[in-house]
């Protein structure tokens, strides 16, 4: 199995060890050993909940800081549509973009661009009718990680596109080079992200060999500086827009579902509803729905951890923005780019697998089975584990001991006690002169 | 002996949120030993069938699931009022079903013809007022064409 990359860190020294990341993370990919937090690698999916939970903010993001711009001789800033929702009273989003030029970017490429082209390249891959129905899209990337280690039979349902931000950095890596004659690797395409699932997505990503994204920032970190740039009038008088309504709605869940004017859609957010939508999938229980949009993250993207605003006030702000826009501004031509579309097959990681013979994997479950039932039952997740369960399967595949639960420790101390007392009376009474008062 | 595992379960009668458990407890059982995405899927969608079909028509039941290495056998055994014609009812479209559970999407008639297309293996025994049992088996290793 090839080694996980993740966007979520630990800091050591806040962890308490408490249990409240265990018992949230959906994959159930956290166990506390030793006290501290630790990520099972091949069963997280970066969804970003235990950044979500942690009391401690212990769990951190991984981005890249802002200095990584230094990196390059020109500099490309890709705004995600969700960073149009993070400002109060605004309804230009010309203002948006001029202050990222004039924080430094030589230019700007909207993600929103490229979410219309993949829009469209939908559109006319659905009319063809050559994918598996529901198609289930595949820009978030947390729920590809999630269908490749949980959902193998829904992989080929998974749309063969590239995320938009994926394809904004290779037009806008294109462009660039040449708008300048200067060579791709001194160009550098900055995605402005709401999303810390995209960091792993580039460093590891599905779908294709090399991800042509050089750097992740986060919008929180983005932000203070805009806001220094963003007073009207301010900036060159250049226009920078380029997308439309569509584009934009990207930016909270089912906007991509509605760019594909088909009725026939469900589009769902949060994790848990996700994972709901995707085991009803699995069983077929979905019959008339053409296309599926699913979203890690409550409210889609705009309740990424990287975010500034309330997911829900920024889904309102995002609507706000692109009330005067047009319908939409990009469309991919007669065929579809060859650059949009997937250029790796998924593959499925069988990471729930306990062995790769079955019968030994058959041997091991019963052995679950039957662990579990000395456990109490209340899934308390003292030991480490977010539930019995976990925690048997643990004991077989060889990661903890069936002490580790608190209450077979009592039973064990209770019955010591009770052997202890059993022989009070048979024990030689201790001679009087050689007690110490 | 061969390796086998056994699971049981008792399907409550009249309850369509509960629908589903066992078959997804089975589901989540079968991708731990590791079989093939489709045998998985073959499994389920049968399994869910049954189950639905023991929640509307039979009030409840029991589903013993035993998994080996070859196969994986599922009895599923209800007290219902049974099935009167059983050829009619593995013909797809016919259905007993009453209006409010068709309004719920259920009741289309395809129960048994599903069953039957996603196993290798189906019986169904049926007396009239004692219920039914209907046995369905997959193979791990597919002796036929992929249902698609």
């Amino acid at each position: 199995m090839s080694e996980f990359f993740h966007s979520v860190t630990l800091d050591q020294d806040l962890c308490h060890g408490c249990i409240n990341c265990v018992k949230r993370c959906p994959t159930e990919a956290i166990r506390v050993r030793d006290g501290k937090a630790k990520i099972l690698s091949d069963r997280c999916i970066d969804c970003g909940e235990c950044i979500r939970i942690c009391p401690h903010h212990a769990k951190k993001p991984i981005f890249d800081p802002l200095s990584v711009m230094d990196q390059y001789k020109y500099t490309v800033a890709l705004p995600a549509p969700s960073l149009y929702g993070q400002f109060n009273n605004l309804d230009d989003v010309e203002i948006i973009l001029r202050a990222l030029i004039d924080m430094g970017f030589d230019a700007v490429f909207e993600v929103s661009r490229a979410a219309e082209l993949v829009s469209d390249a939908t559109r006319k891959m659905l009319s063809e009718g050559q994918l598996p129905r529901p198609v289930i899209s595949s820009a978030c990337p947390a729920v590809v990680r999630l269908v490749r280690v949980r959902f193998p039979d829904l992989i080929q349902h998974l749309l063969p596109l590239q995320a938009p931000v994926e394809v904004a950095a290779r037009l806008a890596k294109k462009e660039a080079a040449e708008r300048t004659g200067l060579p791709p690797e001194k160009i550098g395409c900055i995605f402005i992200s709401p999303c810390a699932a995209k960091v792993t997505a580039v460093k590891m990503p599905l779908g294709t060999i090399k991800s042509a994204i050089d750097g992740v920032v986060a919008i929180r970190d983005v932000y203070p500086q805009m806001l220094r740039y963003m007073k009207e009038g301010v900036g060159s008088g250049e226009e920078y827009l380029s997308s439309g309504r569509m584009g934009i709605g990207w930016g909270s869940s089912g906007g991509e579902s509605a760019a594909l004017l088909n009725d026939r859609y469900l589009a769902a957010d949060g994790i848990e509803n996700v994972i709901r939508v995707l085991e009803d999938l699995e069983d077929e229980k979905l019959g008339s729905v053409d296309f599926v949009e699913l979203n890690a993250c409550s409210g889609g993207c705009v309740g990424g951890v990287l975010t500034v605003e309330n997911p829900y006030i920024a889904k309102a702000k995002l609507k706000r923005v692109r009330k005067y826009l047009p319908v939409s501004c990009n469309r991919v031509g007669d065929g579809i780019p060859r650059q949009m579309k997937f250029d790796q097959e998924i593959q499925y990681e069988p990471v729930l697998q306990l062995d790769e013979d079955i019968t030994v994997a058959l041997r091991k479950l019963s052995q679950i089975e039957e662990i579990s039932h000395q456990f109490s039952g209340l899934d308390c997740a003292a030991c480490g584990a977010p539930s019995c369960k976990a925690l048997a399967e643990d004991v077989v595949r060889g990661y903890n001991t069936p002490d580790a639960c608190v209450f077979l420790l009592k039973n064990k101390m209770q019955s010591l006690a009770n052997a202890a007392c059993e022989q009070e009376g048979k024990i030689p009474a201790v001679p009087l002169g050689d007690r110490r008062e | 002996m061969s390796q086998a595992i056994s699971f049981h379960y008792d399907v409550p009668g009249d309850d369509f949120t509960r629908a589903g458990e066992a078959s997804s407890g089975v589901k989540k059982a079968l991708k731990q030993v590791g079989l093939a995405p489709d045998i998985i899927r073959n499994v389920a969608i049968a399994m869910y069938e049954g189950e639905i079909n023991m929640v509307i028509h039979a009030g409840g039941g029991q589903i013993d699931v035993d998994i080996t290495p070859d196969a994986v056998r599922m009895v599923l055994k209800d007290q219902g009022p049974g099935i009167k014609d059983i050829s009619l009812a593995m013909q797809e479209g016919w259905s007993t079903a009453p209006d409010d559970v068709r309004s719920l999407g259920f009741g289309a008639g395809m129960g048994l013809p599903n069953m039957k297309k996603y196993t290798d293996e189906m019986t169904v025994e049926s007396t009239v007022g004692v219920g039914t049992t209907v046995t369905m088996t997959v193979f791990t290793h597919p002796q036929r064409e992929a249902v698609s």
